[in-house]
C-alpha cells in the first residue's frame, strides 16, 4: 500500500541552522506514527513543514519532498492553504480563541471561512464533541466562553476544532504535554480511537506515550532521523545503539 | 537591622511623596485649563451657539453651528482616508514585519508624526488646493488624515503584535487563508486596543487648527460640497480670538469648551476601552 505522507529527503534551514538534515520517512494511512527525542532535536520543525507552516517564516526554507497521497505539497503549484484544510494541526499549549465560545470554536474552521448553515453547524459540532469526548462535559454550556474550560477540555475542543474540518493527515505536538495524568490518558485513549479514521502524527517527550498509542516511531538526534519502525520493534530490539541509549534513559 | 528598615522606609515615602508632586503637576495645569475654559464659556453656551451660524459683524448672538457640522465631516472624511491606511497598514507591518518596506513604512510613519501640523497642511496645499485651484474641506480632510495615519497605524501595530502567534497558527492550520486570518483572528483581537488608537487619533485632529489654515480655509456660512471651503471649531474659534468684538470672544470661549469636552469625552471613552481590554 502506498503511504498517506511520503516524507523525500526533507531539510529544513533556519539560516544557518539545519533543522532537519535529510529526513525520509513513509507514514501508511490510519496509523499513529510518534515523533520523538530530546529537545531541540528538530521534531516540531519536522511536523510544521508536513503542513506548511513555515512558509509563514521568511527565515525558514524547506527542501526535498513531501508526497501526501503522492502529491508533493511543495511543489509550486500547490496552494498552502489546501493542504492546511487536508492536513490538520494541533499544538502543545491548547488555543482556542479566546473571543469565541465553545461553540464558535468547534465551526472556527467554517466560521473564519465564510458562513456555515446553523442546521449543518449544530451537527458538526455535536459530532466533533462526541468524538472527543467533550459533548456531555459542555453540551449545557455551548455559548459559553471557550477559555472557562479546563486545560485538558480546552485541549479537547482544539481536537474537535481540528477535526471538525475533516482533515486526512492531524499533526500533533506534544498535545498532552501541558496537561495531567487523566486528561493525558483521555487524550491518549482520543488518538487511538481517531486512528481509526485519520492518519496521526505525534510529537511527544513521553517514551511510555509513544509506546502506547502509536503504531510506527521514529527516532530524531540533532536533526537526524537515527531510526525508524513498527513502535514494538523500535522499543524491543532497536537497531541503533544511540535509539537504545535514549529509550532506555541511559542518554543526556 | 533596624537601620536598613527605616532607610528603605525612608526611601520609600520620599518616592511616594515625588510621585503624588509629579501626578499633581500633570492635574493641576489640565483643571486650570478646563476650570478656566469653564468659567469663559460656560454663559455663552445656550441652543443658539448649537443651531445659529455666526452673524455678521457688529450683530451679536449667534453660533457656530457650522463649524460643528463642517468639523464632524472633516473628521469623518478624514477618518475613511486615514483609518484603514493606518490598520491595514499596521497590518502590513505585522505580517511582513522583517522586510526593508515594512522599515521603511515605519520610519516614514515615524517621521509623518514628527512634523509640525503646519507642515502637514503646507504639503495638502501644494498637492489639493493648489492644482484644485481653492481651497476646499478634501484638502483640510486630506491634511487632517495625515495626522491620523501615523497614530493609527503605530497603535494598531503595537496592538497587532501582542496578539498571540499561536492564534494566527491555530487559525492557519485550520485551512483559513493569511488574508482571512489578518482580518478575522488578528485584527478581531485587537479590536479594542485599535479602537482606542483611533479614538485617541481622533481627539488629536479633532483640535487641529494650523493643518486646516489654508486647506479648509474656515466658512462664514453654510456649506457641504466637498469641493468649498468649509468651517471647523478650531478655525472658528482662532478667527473668533482675535477679532476685536466682546462678543465674538465669548463665542470663541464657548467653542473652546464644546471642543475640550469632546475631547475629553473621546480620551475618556478610549481609557474606558483601554482598560476594559485588560479585564478580559
Ligand atoms: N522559527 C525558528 N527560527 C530559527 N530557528 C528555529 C526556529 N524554529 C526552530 N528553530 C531551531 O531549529 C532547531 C529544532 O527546533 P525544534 O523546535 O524543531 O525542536 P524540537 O525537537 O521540537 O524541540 P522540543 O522538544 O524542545 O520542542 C532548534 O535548534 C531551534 O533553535
Ligand atoms: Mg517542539
Amino acid at each position: 500500500m502506498n503511504p498517506k505522507v511520503k516524507i523525500d529527503k526533507l531539510n529544513v534551514h533556519f539560516g544557518q541552522t539545519h533543522a532537519v538534515k535529510d529526513v525520509s520517512i513513509d507514514v501508511p494511512e490510519n496509523t499513529v506514527t510518534a515523533i520523538i527525542g530530546p529537545s531541540g532535536c528538530g521534531k516540531s520543525t519536522m511536523l510544521r513543514s508536513l503542513n506548511r507552516m513555515h512558509d509563514l517564516f521568511p527565515s525558514a526554507r524547506v527542501t526535498g519532498k513531501v508526497l501526501l497521497d503522492g502529491g508533493d505539497i511543495y511543489d509550486r503549484k500547490v496552494d498552502p492553504v489546501s493542504i492546511r484544510r487536508r492536513v490538520g494541526m494541533v499544538f502543545q499549549k491548547p488555543n482556542p480563541f479566546p473571543a469565541m465560545s465553545i461553540y464558535d470554536n468547534v465551526v472556527a474552521g467554517y466560521k473564519l471561512n465564510g458562513r456555515v448553515k446553523k442546521s449543518d453547524a449544530d451537527e458538526i459540532v455535536e459530532t466533533s464533541l462526541r468524538r472527543v469526548a467533550l459533548w456531555d462535559e459542555v453540551k449545557d454550556r455551548l455559548k459559553n466562553n471557550s477559555m472557562e474550560l479546563s486545560g485538558g477540555q480546552q485541549q479537547r475542543l482544539c481536537i474537535a476544532r481540528t477535526i471538525a474540518v475533516q482533515p486526512e493527515v492531524i499533526l500533533m505536538d506534544e498535545p498532552a504535554s501541558a496537561l495531567d495524568p487523566i486528561s493525558t490518558l483521555k487524550i491518549e485513549e482520543l488518538i487511538e480511537e481517531l486512528a481509526e479514521k485519520y492518519t496521526i502524527i505525534i510529537v511527544t517527550h513521553n517514551m511510555q506515550q509513544a509506546a502506547r498509542v502509536s503504531d510506527y516511531t521514529a527516532f530524531f538526534y540533532m536533526g537526524d532521523l537515527i531510526e525508524w519502525g513498527e513502535t514494538k520493534k523500535l522499543f524491543t530490539t532497536p537497531e541503533k545503539k544511540q535509539t537504545e541509549d535514549y529509550i532506555t534513559g541511559r542518554f543526556g | 537591622m533596624m537601620n536598613t528598615v527605616t532607610l528603605r522606609n525612608l526611601k520609600n515615602s520620599l518616592i511616594t511623596v515625588s510621585m503624588v508632586c509629579a501626578t499633581v503637576a500633570v492635574l493641576v495645569p489640565l483643571g486650570l485649563i478646563f476650570f478656566h475654559i469653564m468659567k469663559m464659556g460656560a454663559s455663552s453656551i445656550n441652543l443658539d451657539f448649537f443651531i445659529h451660524i455666526p452673524k455678521p459683524t457688529g450683530e451679536t448672538g449667534g453660533g457656530m453651528a457650522n463649524g460643528m457640522v463642517g468639523s464632524a465631516l472633516l473628521i469623518a472624511l478624514a477618518s475613511t482616508i486615514g483609518i484603514p491606511v493606518g490598520v491595514f497598514g499596521a497590518l502590513y507591518l505585522v505580517e511582513f514585519g522583517g522586510s526593508r518596506a515594512s522599515n521603511a513604512i515605519r520610519f516614514a510613519a515615524d517621521v509623518l508624526a514628527g512634523v509640525p501640523s503646519i507642515i502637514t497642511g503646507m504639503v495638502a496645499y501644494t498637492l489639493l488646493v493648489v492644482p484644485m485651484k481653492g481651497f476646499s474641506a478634501l484638502a483640510g480632510a486630506v491634511a487632517l488624515a495625515l495626522i491620523m495615519v501615523p497614530i493609527v497605524l503605530r497603535t494598531t501595530e503595537e496592538q497587532l503584535k501582542m496578539v498571540p502567534g499561536s492564534l494566527r497558527e491555530a487559525s492557519l492550520a485550520l485551512g483559513v487563508p493569511l488574508w482571512r486570518t489578518c482580518l478575522k483572528v488578528t485584527l478581531r483581537s485587537a479590536t479594542k486596543g485599535v479602537m482606542t488608537g483611533i479614538l485617541l487619533s481622533i481627539a488629536r485632529v479633532a483640535g487641529e487648527t494650523a493643518p486646516l489654515l489654508f486647506t479648509a480655509l474656515g466658512n462664514q456660512f453654510w456649506s457641504h460640497k466637498l469641493t468649498e471651503p468649509i468651517a471647523a471649531m478650531p478655525l472658528q474659534i482662532f478667527n473668533f480670538a482675535i477679532a476685536p468684538y466682546e462678543d465674538w470672544h465669548r463665542l470663541a470661549w464657548a467653542g473652546a469648551l464644546v471642543l475640550v469636552t469632546v475631547m475629553f469625552a473621546l480620551s475618556l471613552t478610549a481609557r474606558y476601552l483601554g482598560r476594559s481590554k485588560q479585564q478580559s
